[in-house]
């Protein structure tokens, strides 16, 4: 078998007059972490949606673990785990009684049920808690638990649906410790996520915008083809009074918010520099640090779905 | 900043909240003066949300007191409502209404009407570049645009202090970037804003921020303090394979943690210029390819990463 653990070609959805995700073509190989991002509402949960044969495409084709998802969505469902920010545990069971729970729920065999509990909850790093309520653990421990249900199947590929949404660094941390012993064990692991640090963390990223995707490729790969030139990291005070100011600039491209500073990206890269401090001096900003930097995901990310945005893909 | 000190608008002395066996909040001092800009950050169940509902009034204290603008919050809570904007995690918009619609809804509650809410609304509306989408039904809204409905809602009473709980979470960075554009320009505009967040490069935004676990603040004060005050000096390192690059620069003597922060690592150390060495030493010794090893500023998700260790419990 050289089959690609997920395998989509123009795949493509549509509500009435309105293609949530059209002509998507990509492939996850074994043990590959492969990151899915972009804004909210370009089509990231519908095409894990449909990859996991809970929707039907309106046209093109997408196999996982070799099963066609519009044809064979039963094989499918068996071979892939599925876990969202939204997943549903019982608050009022204890941690190994949802093991126990969606274990039948998945069909895992009584004889091998104990021994999958038993590494769900190592994996998962849960073992002191296997009989806490699971409404007593944050929400971090939670989102182990949550992982450590949809794996006890020991799918081939898992859909992780923005897994980390509002968890502290520390639990995504553990959490992506979790996804690359899993990526290691030959595991397909097909993530979205808005935190840029984890997308930088991915094998390959896929950027979709408008129901397409835009951009695929490592993050040094991305990182490489774009914006490289001309970026500016600024040190100022009132940073955002500074974008404001920068923003209607001219010679400046782009300027927002970045970290406790501002990114700039100018057009003349020889004299932007010098330009940035001039309009930061002459409003009072007291610019402590204009100097070129590396661009990072993110300003890629922004780059990329702005320069879309210009050209109206939607 | 700290050179004009400003009045307090929200004060919180020895706040705690005890839930049957959990204490949520305990014992926390709070300052936040007029205009400034406050970020909560800690991991979850660390209180954040249990401290903004107690200051909106939402929840009451099983001790100490917190006045907002000035007034008491358990016995003047009218003059206080009056006063706040509240943006709770869980959104609060009606979804089957457009985005006017709920602007209108959210005003006549507080008694905007006429000439008044419609001018308020108009400005809010454009002021969020929202104005194109005001016919929109608000669950047809991304969720960037429906974090920036909700914080139009909060504004329509010309609030003092605007509290906002989690308000960019699950938010992809483009629209988190236009959100904060907004905070800062309501900032300029003298409105104090307490937030929280999971994401720490936005606290490093903030005035100040405070480091809230298991309830308590383990740090508070402007981000570059809470830096130095750590005495703690960052090296980042990008190797091949990280994985490997990880155990051998924890096992480094001088180096107290390591952490990978995207595809790099961050090594924690006393002295950066004593570890290098002996670091990429231990890196080369153990196979690692080494591309870059250079001190970098020490950002506050090290430094939480930091005190949490220190307090010594177990990590969440």
């Amino acid at each position: 078998m050289s089959e690609s653990a997920v395998e989509v070609s123009g795949l493509t959805k549509r509500f009435g007059d309105f293609a949530a995700v059209e002509g998507v073509s990509f492939a996850v190989e074994r043990g590959e972490v492969f990151g899915l991002l972009g804004p909210n509402g370009a089509g990231k949960s519908t095409t894990i949606r449909m990859l996991c044969g809970i929707l039907a495409p309106t046209s093109g084709e997408g196999r996982v673990g070799g099963h066609d998802v519009g044809r064979e969505p039963e094989a499918v469902r068996e071979r892939i785990g599925y876990m969202s920010q939204r997943f549903s545990l019982y608050l009022d069971l204890t941690t190994e009684e949802n093991l126990e729970f969606y274990g039948g729920i998945y069909g895992v065999a009584r004889e091998r049920l104990s021994e999958r509990i038993g590494w769900a909850l190592e994996m998962a790093g849960l073992e002191e808690q296997r009989h806490r309520l699971t409404g007593e653990l944050p929400t971090g421990w939670r989102q182990r638990l949550a992982l450590g249900c949809a794996l006890l199947h020991e799918p081939e590929v898992v859909f992780l649906d923005e897994p980390t949404a509002g968890v502290d660094p520390i639990s995504r941390r553990r959490f992506w410790e979790v996804i690359y012993g899993l990526a290691e064990a030959g595991v397909a692991c097909l993530v979205t996520t808005h935190y840029m640090d984890e997308a930088e963390r991915c094998d390959r990223v896929a950027l979709m915008y408008g129901g397409r995707v835009i951009a695929l490729d490592s993050p040094e790969g991305l990182k490489r083809q774009s914006v490289a030139a001309g970026l500016l990291e600024v040190a100022c005070e009132e940073p955002g009074r500074a974008v404001a100011l920068l923003q209607k600039t001219a010679g400046v491209k782009r300027a927002r918010l970045y970290g406790a500073g501002v990114h700039v990206v100018v057009s003349e890269p020889a004299t932007g520099a010098r330009l940035v401090r001039e309009a930061l001096e002459a409003a009072g900003l007291r610019p402590s640090r204009v100097e070129a930097a590396e661009a990072s995901l993110e300003d890629v990310f922004v780059a990329l779905i702005q320069e879309a945005e210009a050209g109206g893909a939607r | 900043m700290a050179s004009k000190r400003k009045r307090a608008m929200i004060e919180a002395r020895g706040l705690r909240m005890a839930f049957a066996g959990l204490t949520a909040v305990d014992g926390i001092d709070l300052e936040v003066a007029a205009g400034e800009i406050f970020g909560l950050v800690g991991p979850d169940g660390a209180g954040k949300t249990t401290m903004m509902r107690m200051l909106c009034g939402a929840l009451t204290p099983t001790g100490g007191t917190a006045r907002v603008a000035g007034f008491g919050v358990l016995t003047q809570a009218e003059e206080v409502k009056r006063r706040i904007g509240y943006v709770p995690q869980r959104l609060s918009l009606y979804s089957e209404l457009t985005v006017d619609e709920n602007v209108g809804f959210v005003a006549r509650v507080h008694g905007v009407k006429g000439r008044l809410l419609e001018d308020r609304r108009e400005r809010l509306l454009s002021f969020s570049r929202l104005g194109r989408f005001r016919k929109r039904l608000a669950r047809d809204l991304s969720g960037g645009m429906r974090q920036k409905l909700a914080l139009v809602c909060a504004l329509v009473h010309e609030p003092q202090v605007l509290l906002l709980d989690e308000p960019t979470t699950g938010v992809d960075p483009v629209s988190r970037g236009e959100f904060w554009e907004i905070l800062m320009d309501l900032v300029g505009r003298d409105i104090t804003i307490l937030l929280t967040t999971a994401y720490l490069e936005e606290a490093e935004r903030c005035a100040r921020v405070g480091l809230l676990h298991r309830g308590r603040l383990l740090a508070e004060g402007r981000p570059e303090e809470i830096r130095r005050e750590l005495g703690l000096e960052l090296l980042e390192v990008t190797c091949e394979p990280l994985a490997k690059g990880r155990e051998a620069a924890a096992e480094t003597p001088g180096v107290r943690w390591v952490e990978a922060f995207g595809d790099r690592l961050h090594a924690a150390t006393r002295s950066a210029s004593e570890v290098e060495r002996p670091l990429r030493a231990a890196l080369e010794a153990a196979g690692v390819r080494v591309t870059s090893l250079r001190r970098i500023q020490t950002g506050l998700e090290d430094a939480f990463f930091e005190l949490v260790r220190r307090g010594r419990e177990e990590p969440a």
